[in-house]
């Protein structure tokens, strides 16, 4: 039996290495030019998760939109697996590679830099204005402007909560629910929660961070507790149906993230702020299509469309909820509203009037940048990806471990 | 089985070891099992999703071999699975139960991660390898090591505790994380030096995989070497079979059980140096993937022959491939590739219990009673 065994070893052996070396003939199957052009994408998680799904709906759209045909790799980790999925996109005859998850960066910088022939464009990351590599692009969109907007929609609900008497004013306290003290979360509750002071002047907030960006167990914990503390009114930035669940079970109203969660939370949804990816599909993958050179950093915007509000939730919002925001969004695009205006919020009690920020990455978080210009916070005119990390006054941050 | 019975009869279903089987039989039952979960599956696949089953089965191995790249990438999984898997084996066939592995594979990575964060750049890298590995497999060995102690000193459970220190190894990089993470407050370490390729194990061409499967292919004809031709190989079979008998023979069981430990972790600090320094050049809670679990699996499947596990292994990295292979192509979740997977697995554990026992129904009731 061990004859026979190790003939079957032997064989194996054999065969995987024919398949290595006779396979490398044969492997590059389709072109990347003509109508069959391919677009490869890889997603952290599946459609299962609200993030990734927003990313993949955007995906399937663009794409039928230009008639490209999509690949698209679900559950792809933040490891060597993205470099080896980006690469086997890239044996399928990608011409324009997407990932969608932060950490896949580095992985789609090495990428980048094996397949100079192929564009690879990273969404949320940070590195590709300072990389310097021709193929190699970082986008994001001014999800602050919708978080205000939402943060609005917050404020105006709380107000109904106070004039209805349901609570004093100074009980107006959001809670909300973070991954990690990053400044993409930083940058996205301070701007919610600027949106809300702007209607409920008395607003606090109370921010809880969960270390990590999908834990259903941990986001639905982390929300029942700021509700027990005291909490009126519950958004999140995080990727599960946690928050939004616990919220619908003890009858508090939730802004959610990434898309409409009204199906599982009739009575408490109010809106959602989520970013759509579609236009800059569309536009990068059209670039790619062209030989054009794509931005190394694209901001989306409410203007471009890549920033969107869900429908309102009409049984629980207040009252003339869609047509504030309209006016809202109005002064956004016209430039009378600045989110992070400095003159509407302080930090230990005093305005700012400069602030140097982290915008090129580094180990040692160097503030490289001044971003306060006509007294606001410019936030992703230096990169894409937010990088406004003040802790303001009027949110708590009830852990800082992550 | 809900009616009580009144008069004491024979249970309906009686079980006794048999050992009629001969090896050929054997192959033959377990090739037989392997066809039924295929038939099983492909049921599954024209009930829940109206495809044809040798569509997904030719998928799935085109994932996994599908260009020369899968076959690297396959190769590189399986030497990741293999070399844990074969790391664990000494302790298992010694019956040490070391759940830790998917610990001390952590702390091997951690150790080798910390060397190339802070002596990248200071020592040329044909220094800081060496010094890398030698921190890895110290990690590694020293993290089997504490349970291993306490088991031969005061006789606690080490199933316990092994599998309570890979808790203790998440938190602890989840707190080196936090510290090295890149951007601040991201929860990302990064590719480590990607730049410089600081203490970067070299490639082989342009292949970076080959090196490390390289080094696995070692390692396995050493295990089985040190296993089946060595004097420390028989005294782990002997404590295994007896630690009683052991002791009677002279053989000092709690130095047999240390040093088998520390061989152990060792090498699993080898796995998480080989994967930080060879392949994913980072550092995260999950690099180990759970395969200091799976590969328990592996190496009791394989019964301990070291050369049968390479098979086993290949077999569910294949599957793992072939799972993500059908998600991609026809848009089925994960989750069905799994499914998929676990009968076959099911099927060939389950099999492992029919060959080594023989199972007798009670012809019928009244004849009994």
């Amino acid at each position: 039996m061990k004859k026979v065994l190790s003939l079957v070893l032997a064989l194996m052996m054999i065969f995987c290495f024919t398949a290595v070396f006779t396979g490398c003939g044969g492997s590059d199957e389709g072109s990347s030019d003509g109508d069959g052009f391919k677009v490869g994408f890889i997603c952290l998680h599946d459609e299962n998760s609200t993030y990734d799904k927003n990313f993949i709906d955007a995906a399937n759209a663009a794409c039928e939109n230009l008639g490209v045909e999509a690949i698209i790799k679900t559950n792809i980790p933040e490891g060597q697996e993205c470099y080896d999925a980006a690469a086997e996109l890239v044996d399928q005859g990608c011409g324009i590679v997407f990932a969608d998850s932060f950490g896949h960066e580095d992985y789609m910088i090495q990428a980048a830099t094996d397949f100079p022939e192929v564009q690879f464009c990273h969404s949320t990351g940070t590195k590709a204005h300072t990389e310097g590599i021709d193929n190699y692009h970082n986008a994001f969109a001014s999800i602050y402007q919708g978080r205000y907007l939402a943060g609005v929609a917050a404020g105006m609900k709380l107000n109904e909560m106070i004039d209805k008497g349901d609570i004093t004013a100074d009980q107006a306290k959001i809670g909300y629910v973070g991954a990690f003290t990053y400044a993409e979360v930083i940058s996205g509750y301070t701007s919610f929660y600027l949106g809300a002071k702007s209607e409920c002047p008395s607003v606090t907030m109370d921010v809880t961070f969960t270390g990590s960006w999908y834990d259903e167990g941990l986001e639905k914990e982390g929300a029942q507790k700021l509700i027990d503390e005291g909490c009126v009114l519950i958004s999140q930035h995080a990727d599960s149906m946690g928050a939004p669940t616990a919220c619908e079970n003890a009858g508090v109203p939730n802004v959610s993230y990434n898309g409409s969660t009204i199906d599982a939370c009739p009575n408490t949804f109010i809106v959602s702020s989520r970013i759509d990816w579609t236009p800059y599909y569309e536009y990068a993958i059209k670039a790619a299509q062209a030989g054009e050179a794509i931005d190394a950093d694209w901001t989306g915007t409410l203007e471009t469309g890549s920033v969107v509000l869900t429908d309102i939730n009409e049984k629980v919002a207040a009252k003339g909820t869609a047509d504030k925001i309209k006016e809202v969004e109005a002064g956004l695009n016209d430039g009378s509203i600045q989110v992070f205006d400095t003159s509407t919020f302080t930090v230990k009690g005093k305005a700012i009037d400069s602030y140097k920020a982290d915008v090129d990455t580094d180990k040692d978080y160097t503030p490289d940048t001044e971003v306060i210009e006509d007294g606001a916070f410019m936030e992703s005119k230096f990169r894409s990806a937010p990088y406004f990390d003040l802790a303001i006054d009027g949110i708590k941050r009830l852990d800082e471990k992550f | 089985m809900d009616k009580t019975p009144k008069i004491k009869k024979e249970p309906l279903i009686k079980l006794s070891k048999r050992e009629d089987l001969d090896r050929q039989q054997r192959y033959l039952y377990r090739a037989l099992a392997i066809i039924a979960a295929l038939l099983v599956d492909g049921i599954i696949i024209t009930a829940l999703v109206h495809m044809n089953p040798l569509d997904i089965y030719g998928t799935m191995f085109m994932g996994a071999f599908g260009t020369s790249r899968k076959v690297m990438v396959t190769l590189k999984e399986l030497a990741v699975l293999l070399v844990i898997s074969i790391a664990l084996t000494p302790a298992f066939k010694m019956k040490f139960w070391n759940l830790g592995g998917e610990g001390q594979v952590l702390m091997g990575a951690w150790a080798t991660a910390a060397c190339m964060l802070y002596l990248g750049g200071r020592l040329p890298t044909g220094i800081l390898i060496p010094v890398m590995f030698i921190a890895a497999i110290a990690a590694g060995a020293i993290w089997a090591m504490i349970p291993a102690i306490f088991k031969a000193k005061w006789g606690t459970n080490e199933t316990l505790f092994t599998l309570m220190m890979n808790y203790v190894a998440i938190q602890l990089i989840s707190y080196f994380i936090i510290k090295w993470e890149v951007p601040k407050g991201s929860g990302h370490v990064g590719i480590i030096n990607q730049t410089g390729k600081e203490g970067w194990l070299p490639y082989i061409g342009t292949n970076s995989y080959l090196l490390v499967i390289g080094f696995v292919l070692l390692v396995t004809i050493v295990m089985h070497i040190y296993l089946n031709y060595s004097k420390h190989g028989y005294e782990v079979s002997v404590v295994g079979e007896s630690p009683r008998t052991a002791s009677y023979v002279g053989i000092k069981v709690d130095r047999v059980i240390v040093r088998t430990l520390v061989l152990s972790g060792a090498l699993c600090g080898f796995a998480g140096w080989m994967m930080v320094s060879g392949t994913d050049h980072t550092i995260t809670t999950s690099l180990a993937g759970g395969n200091g679990f799976t590969g328990i699996m592996v190496a009791w499947l394989a019964q301990f022959n070291v050369l049968v596990m390479s098979l086993c292994a290949l077999l569910i990295v294949v599957l793992g491939q072939g799972a993500g292979e059908i998600a991609t192509s026809f848009g089925l979740n994960e989750a069905f590739g799994d499914i998929l997977t676990g009968v076959i697995l099911f099927f060939i554990i389950g099999v492992e219990f029919f060959i080594n026992y023989r199972i007798h129904v009670r012809k019928s009731g009244k004849e009994e009673a």
